[in-house]
Protein backbone atom coordinates (compact mmCIF):
# COMPACT_ATOMS: atom_id res chain seq x y z
CA UNK A 1 0.00 0.00 0.00
CA UNK A 2 1.37 3.48 -0.82
CA UNK A 3 2.33 5.77 2.02
CA UNK A 4 -0.63 8.05 1.51
CA UNK A 5 -3.33 5.88 -0.03
CA UNK A 6 -6.50 7.06 -1.71
CA UNK A 7 -9.43 5.68 0.27
CA UNK A 8 -13.03 5.23 -0.78
CA UNK A 9 -15.21 7.79 1.01
CA UNK A 10 -18.97 7.40 1.11
CA UNK A 11 -21.13 10.49 1.59
CA UNK A 12 -23.39 9.81 4.58
CA UNK A 13 -24.79 13.23 5.53
CA UNK A 14 -25.28 16.69 4.03
CA UNK A 15 -25.84 19.87 6.03
CA UNK A 16 -26.63 23.21 4.39
CA UNK A 17 -24.46 25.96 5.91
CA UNK A 18 -25.30 28.92 3.65
CA UNK A 19 -26.94 29.38 0.24
CA UNK A 20 -23.65 28.35 -1.38
CA UNK A 21 -21.92 26.10 1.15
CA UNK A 22 -22.61 22.67 2.55
CA UNK A 23 -20.99 20.40 5.07
CA UNK A 24 -20.43 16.93 3.63
CA UNK A 25 -19.90 14.08 6.07
CA UNK A 26 -18.00 11.12 4.63
CA UNK A 27 -17.48 7.67 6.08
CA UNK A 28 -14.00 6.38 5.25
CA UNK A 29 -13.18 2.81 6.28
CA UNK A 30 -9.61 2.59 7.62
CA UNK A 31 -9.36 6.33 8.33
CA UNK A 32 -6.24 6.83 10.51
CA UNK A 33 -7.58 9.88 12.41
CA UNK A 34 -6.54 13.52 12.16
CA UNK A 35 -5.74 16.70 14.05
CA UNK A 36 -7.77 19.91 13.98
CA UNK A 37 -6.48 22.10 11.16
CA UNK A 38 -5.34 19.31 8.85
CA UNK A 39 -6.69 18.91 5.34
CA UNK A 40 -7.46 16.15 2.88
CA UNK A 41 -7.22 15.78 -0.87
CA UNK A 42 -10.45 14.81 -2.66
CA UNK A 43 -10.17 13.08 -6.05
CA UNK A 44 -12.91 12.73 -8.63
CA UNK A 45 -12.47 10.36 -11.57
CA UNK A 46 -14.66 10.47 -14.68
CA UNK A 47 -15.74 7.30 -16.51
CA UNK A 48 -13.13 8.03 -19.21
CA UNK A 49 -10.35 7.98 -16.61
CA UNK A 50 -9.81 11.75 -16.37
CA UNK A 51 -9.27 12.68 -12.74
CA UNK A 52 -8.81 15.87 -10.80
CA UNK A 53 -8.24 16.67 -7.15
CA UNK A 54 -8.64 19.54 -4.68
CA UNK A 55 -7.66 20.09 -1.06
CA UNK A 56 -10.26 20.75 1.62
CA UNK A 57 -9.82 21.43 5.31
CA UNK A 58 -11.49 19.08 7.73
CA UNK A 59 -14.23 20.87 9.71
CA UNK A 60 -14.48 18.65 12.78
CA UNK A 61 -12.08 16.77 15.05
CA UNK A 62 -11.41 13.07 14.83
CA UNK A 63 -14.59 11.03 15.14
CA UNK A 64 -13.94 7.41 14.19
CA UNK A 65 -14.21 6.94 10.44
CA UNK A 66 -16.33 10.08 9.89
CA UNK A 67 -14.69 13.03 8.15
CA UNK A 68 -16.56 16.33 7.75
CA UNK A 69 -15.68 18.84 5.04
CA UNK A 70 -17.40 22.18 4.49
CA UNK A 71 -17.29 23.08 0.81
CA UNK A 72 -18.11 26.48 -0.68
CA UNK A 73 -19.37 26.56 -4.23
CA UNK A 74 -16.90 28.05 -6.71
CA UNK A 75 -19.26 28.75 -9.64
CA UNK A 76 -16.73 28.07 -12.40
CA UNK A 77 -14.94 25.40 -10.40
CA UNK A 78 -14.35 21.87 -11.51
CA UNK A 79 -14.77 19.97 -8.24
CA UNK A 80 -17.00 21.98 -5.89
CA UNK A 81 -20.05 22.07 -8.22
CA UNK A 82 -19.87 18.29 -8.47
CA UNK A 83 -19.53 17.84 -4.70
CA UNK A 84 -22.38 20.24 -3.95
CA UNK A 85 -24.83 19.76 -6.80
CA UNK A 86 -24.36 16.21 -8.08
CA UNK A 87 -23.08 14.06 -5.24
CA UNK A 88 -25.84 12.44 -3.17
CA UNK A 89 -25.88 10.54 0.10
CA UNK A 90 -24.58 7.04 -0.63
CA UNK A 91 -22.29 8.19 -3.47
CA UNK A 92 -18.53 7.69 -3.25
CA UNK A 93 -15.42 9.76 -3.97
CA UNK A 94 -11.75 9.14 -3.14
CA UNK A 95 -10.03 10.90 -0.26
CA UNK A 96 -6.43 10.77 0.96
CA UNK A 97 -5.01 12.19 4.14
CA UNK A 98 -4.88 13.65 6.61
CA UNK A 99 -2.02 15.91 5.54
CA UNK A 100 -0.35 19.00 6.97
CA UNK A 101 1.37 19.08 10.34
CA UNK A 102 1.97 22.83 10.59
CA UNK A 103 -1.44 24.47 10.69
CA UNK A 104 -2.74 22.29 13.55
CA UNK A 105 -3.98 22.79 17.10
CA UNK A 106 -3.46 20.04 19.64
CA UNK A 107 -5.90 19.68 22.56
CA UNK A 108 -3.06 19.48 25.11
CA UNK A 109 -2.01 23.07 24.29
CA UNK A 110 -3.11 25.46 27.04
CA UNK A 111 -1.79 28.70 25.49
CA UNK A 112 -4.45 31.30 24.55
CA UNK A 113 -5.35 31.16 20.87
CA UNK A 114 -6.45 33.78 18.36
CA UNK A 115 -8.27 32.46 15.29
CA UNK A 116 -8.64 34.81 12.33
CA UNK A 117 -10.88 33.62 9.50
CA UNK A 118 -11.63 35.12 6.11
CA UNK A 119 -14.67 33.55 4.43
CA UNK A 120 -14.43 29.79 4.13
CA UNK A 121 -11.08 30.01 5.93
CA UNK A 122 -13.17 29.45 9.04
CA UNK A 123 -13.39 25.71 8.30
CA UNK A 124 -10.11 24.48 9.84
CA UNK A 125 -10.54 27.00 12.68
CA UNK A 126 -13.97 25.52 13.41
CA UNK A 127 -12.28 22.13 13.68
CA UNK A 128 -10.05 23.66 16.37
CA UNK A 129 -13.04 25.15 18.22
CA UNK A 130 -14.81 21.79 18.11
CA UNK A 131 -11.65 19.94 19.16
CA UNK A 132 -11.32 22.31 22.14
CA UNK A 133 -14.90 21.50 23.15
CA UNK A 134 -14.48 17.76 22.63
CA UNK A 135 -11.37 17.76 24.81
CA UNK A 136 -12.93 19.92 27.54
CA UNK A 137 -10.00 22.30 27.10
CA UNK A 138 -10.06 25.63 28.93
CA UNK A 139 -7.46 27.29 26.69
CA UNK A 140 -8.86 30.79 25.97
CA UNK A 141 -9.96 31.07 22.33
CA UNK A 142 -10.92 34.15 20.35
CA UNK A 143 -12.39 33.92 16.83
CA UNK A 144 -12.38 36.92 14.51
CA UNK A 145 -14.44 35.94 11.48
CA UNK A 146 -14.61 38.19 8.41
CA UNK A 147 -17.31 37.63 5.78
CA UNK A 148 -18.89 39.76 3.08
CA UNK A 149 -22.44 39.67 4.39
CA UNK A 150 -24.21 38.32 7.47
CA UNK A 151 -25.87 35.41 5.65
CA UNK A 152 -22.50 34.10 4.45
CA UNK A 153 -21.46 32.96 7.91
CA UNK A 154 -20.92 29.23 8.34
CA UNK A 155 -21.89 27.40 11.58
CA UNK A 156 -24.08 30.32 12.67
CA UNK A 157 -26.32 28.39 15.08
CA UNK A 158 -23.41 26.58 16.69
CA UNK A 159 -21.42 29.80 17.16
CA UNK A 160 -24.48 31.69 18.49
CA UNK A 161 -23.96 29.98 21.84
CA UNK A 162 -20.18 29.93 22.20
CA UNK A 163 -18.46 27.53 24.56
CA UNK A 164 -17.16 29.07 27.83
CA UNK A 165 -13.85 30.77 27.14
CA UNK A 166 -14.58 31.23 23.43
CA UNK A 167 -15.04 34.85 22.35
CA UNK A 168 -16.34 35.62 18.85
CA UNK A 169 -16.23 38.83 16.81
CA UNK A 170 -17.68 39.17 13.31
CA UNK A 171 -16.36 41.55 10.67
CA UNK A 172 -18.44 42.34 7.58
CA UNK A 173 -16.75 43.65 4.47
CA UNK A 174 -19.77 44.58 2.28
CA UNK A 175 -22.97 44.64 4.32
CA UNK A 176 -23.60 44.57 8.06
CA UNK A 177 -26.64 43.59 10.12
CA UNK A 178 -28.91 46.55 11.00
CA UNK A 179 -27.50 48.76 13.70
CA UNK A 180 -24.02 47.23 13.53
CA UNK A 181 -21.47 49.66 14.97
CA UNK A 182 -18.51 48.81 12.74
CA UNK A 183 -18.96 50.03 9.16
CA UNK A 184 -18.43 47.42 6.45
CA UNK A 185 -14.80 47.09 5.43
CA UNK A 186 -11.77 44.88 5.26
CA UNK A 187 -9.88 43.79 8.34
CA UNK A 188 -7.81 46.53 9.98
CA UNK A 189 -5.24 46.66 12.71
CA UNK A 190 -7.91 48.03 15.07
CA UNK A 191 -9.95 44.84 14.59
CA UNK A 192 -7.05 42.84 16.00
CA UNK A 193 -6.07 45.02 18.95
CA UNK A 194 -6.97 44.28 22.53
CA UNK A 195 -5.56 40.81 22.67
CA UNK A 196 -2.35 40.05 24.51
CA UNK A 197 0.53 39.33 22.18
CA UNK A 198 1.36 36.24 24.25
CA UNK A 199 -0.91 34.07 22.12
CA UNK A 200 -0.72 31.62 19.26
CA UNK A 201 -2.50 32.84 16.15
CA UNK A 202 -4.01 30.86 13.30
CA UNK A 203 -4.98 32.85 10.20
CA UNK A 204 -6.83 31.21 7.31
CA UNK A 205 -8.52 32.64 4.25
CA UNK A 206 -7.83 33.94 0.76
CA UNK A 207 -4.22 34.93 0.14
CA UNK A 208 -4.83 38.71 0.28
CA UNK A 209 -6.76 38.42 3.55
CA UNK A 210 -4.08 36.27 5.16
CA UNK A 211 -1.31 38.66 4.10
CA UNK A 212 -3.21 41.64 5.51
CA UNK A 213 -4.16 39.99 8.80
CA UNK A 214 -0.67 38.58 9.41
CA UNK A 215 0.91 41.98 8.65
CA UNK A 216 -1.45 43.65 11.15
CA UNK A 217 -0.58 41.12 13.84
CA UNK A 218 3.16 41.61 13.29
CA UNK A 219 2.68 45.40 13.42
CA UNK A 220 0.88 44.94 16.75
CA UNK A 221 3.89 43.13 18.17
CA UNK A 222 2.98 39.49 17.65
CA UNK A 223 6.00 37.28 17.02
CA UNK A 224 5.98 36.04 13.41
CA UNK A 225 6.84 32.51 14.51
CA UNK A 226 3.65 32.37 16.59
CA UNK A 227 1.43 33.26 13.63
CA UNK A 228 0.45 30.22 11.59
CA UNK A 229 -1.16 30.86 8.25
CA UNK A 230 -3.01 28.90 5.59
CA UNK A 231 -3.95 30.51 2.29
CA UNK A 232 -6.63 29.60 -0.20
CA UNK A 233 -5.85 30.38 -3.81
CA UNK A 234 -8.06 32.58 -5.96
CA UNK A 235 -8.71 29.71 -8.34
CA UNK A 236 -9.39 26.05 -7.86
CA UNK A 237 -12.76 25.12 -6.50
CA UNK B 1 5.09 38.85 -8.08
CA UNK B 2 1.35 38.32 -8.20
CA UNK B 3 -0.79 37.35 -5.27
CA UNK B 4 -2.04 34.23 -7.09
CA UNK B 5 -0.26 31.78 -4.88
CA UNK B 6 -0.97 29.23 -2.21
CA UNK B 7 1.37 28.35 0.61
CA UNK B 8 3.46 25.40 1.67
CA UNK B 9 0.48 23.76 3.37
CA UNK B 10 -0.52 22.78 -0.18
CA UNK B 11 2.65 20.67 -0.43
CA UNK B 12 1.54 18.37 2.37
CA UNK B 13 -0.33 15.94 0.14
CA UNK B 14 2.19 15.74 -2.72
CA UNK B 15 5.18 15.46 -0.31
CA UNK B 16 3.21 13.04 1.88
CA UNK B 17 3.35 10.61 -1.04
CA UNK B 18 7.14 10.57 -0.71
CA UNK B 19 8.12 11.04 2.92
CA UNK B 20 7.28 9.33 6.17
CA UNK B 21 7.44 12.60 8.11
CA UNK B 22 5.44 15.76 7.51
CA UNK B 23 7.90 17.96 5.62
CA UNK B 24 5.62 21.04 5.76
CA UNK B 25 6.44 21.43 9.47
CA UNK B 26 10.19 21.34 8.73
CA UNK B 27 12.20 24.57 8.98
CA UNK B 28 13.87 25.33 5.66
CA UNK B 29 16.73 27.75 5.09
CA UNK B 30 16.68 29.65 1.78
CA UNK B 31 19.81 29.40 -0.35
CA UNK B 32 19.04 32.84 -1.79
CA UNK B 33 18.78 35.02 1.31
CA UNK B 34 19.32 32.73 4.29
CA UNK B 35 15.83 33.27 5.72
CA UNK B 36 14.61 30.32 7.78
CA UNK B 37 10.99 29.35 8.20
CA UNK B 38 8.55 26.48 7.94
CA UNK B 39 8.00 24.87 4.56
CA UNK B 40 4.27 25.56 5.22
CA UNK B 41 5.00 29.30 4.91
CA UNK B 42 6.61 29.14 1.45
CA UNK B 43 4.68 30.75 -1.41
CA UNK B 44 3.49 27.98 -3.69
CA UNK B 45 2.59 28.32 -7.36
CA UNK B 46 1.02 25.52 -9.36
CA UNK B 47 -0.09 22.79 -9.43
CA UNK B 48 0.51 22.61 -13.21
CA UNK B 49 2.95 21.82 -14.68
CA UNK B 50 4.52 21.38 -11.25
CA UNK B 51 4.58 22.89 -7.78
CA UNK B 52 7.06 25.75 -7.32
CA UNK B 53 7.69 27.00 -3.78
CA UNK B 54 9.31 30.39 -3.30
CA UNK B 55 10.89 32.05 -0.28
CA UNK B 56 8.45 34.55 1.30
CA UNK B 57 11.39 36.89 2.02
CA UNK B 58 13.28 37.04 -1.30
CA UNK B 59 10.98 35.12 -3.67
CA UNK B 60 13.77 32.82 -4.87
CA UNK B 61 12.70 29.28 -5.75
CA UNK B 62 13.33 27.01 -2.75
CA UNK B 63 11.67 23.77 -3.85
CA UNK B 64 10.13 22.34 -6.99
CA UNK B 65 8.09 19.17 -7.27
CA UNK B 66 6.86 17.61 -10.50
CA UNK B 67 4.84 14.43 -10.55
CA UNK B 68 4.83 12.20 -13.62
CA UNK B 69 2.84 8.97 -13.91
CA UNK B 70 5.79 6.88 -12.74
CA UNK B 71 8.07 9.27 -10.85
CA UNK B 72 8.32 12.36 -8.69
CA UNK B 73 11.03 14.96 -9.39
CA UNK B 74 12.04 16.92 -6.33
CA UNK B 75 14.42 19.86 -6.81
CA UNK B 76 15.70 21.29 -3.51
CA UNK B 77 18.63 23.33 -4.79
CA UNK B 78 17.15 26.52 -3.32
CA UNK B 79 17.21 25.10 0.19
CA UNK B 80 20.43 25.09 2.20
CA UNK B 81 18.87 22.69 4.69
CA UNK B 82 15.66 21.32 6.07
CA UNK B 83 15.38 20.90 9.83
CA UNK B 84 12.80 18.19 10.29
CA UNK B 85 11.19 17.85 13.72
CA UNK B 86 11.55 14.31 15.06
CA UNK B 87 10.08 12.64 18.12
CA UNK B 88 12.67 12.65 20.92
CA UNK B 89 14.56 9.43 21.39
CA UNK B 90 16.34 8.36 24.58
CA UNK B 91 19.39 6.19 24.52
Amino acid sequence: MPRLPWRVAKLVEIRQETATARTLVFQIPGWPGHLAGQHVDVRLTAPDGYSTERSYSVAAPEQGDRVELTVELVPDGEVSPYLLEILEVGDEVEIRGPVGGWFVWRPDHTTPVLLVAGGSGVVPLMAMIRARRAAGSSAPFRLIYSVREPDQRFYLDELANPDPGLDIAYLFTRKTPDGWARPPGRITQADLTGASTDIDSYVCGPTGFVEAAADHLIALGHAPDRIRTERFGPTGG
Amino acid sequence: MSIDYLDGNALAGPLGELFAVDVTAAIGTCAGCGAAGPVAALQVYGPEPGLVARCPSCEEVVLRLVRTPDAAWLDLRGAVSLRIPMPETRS
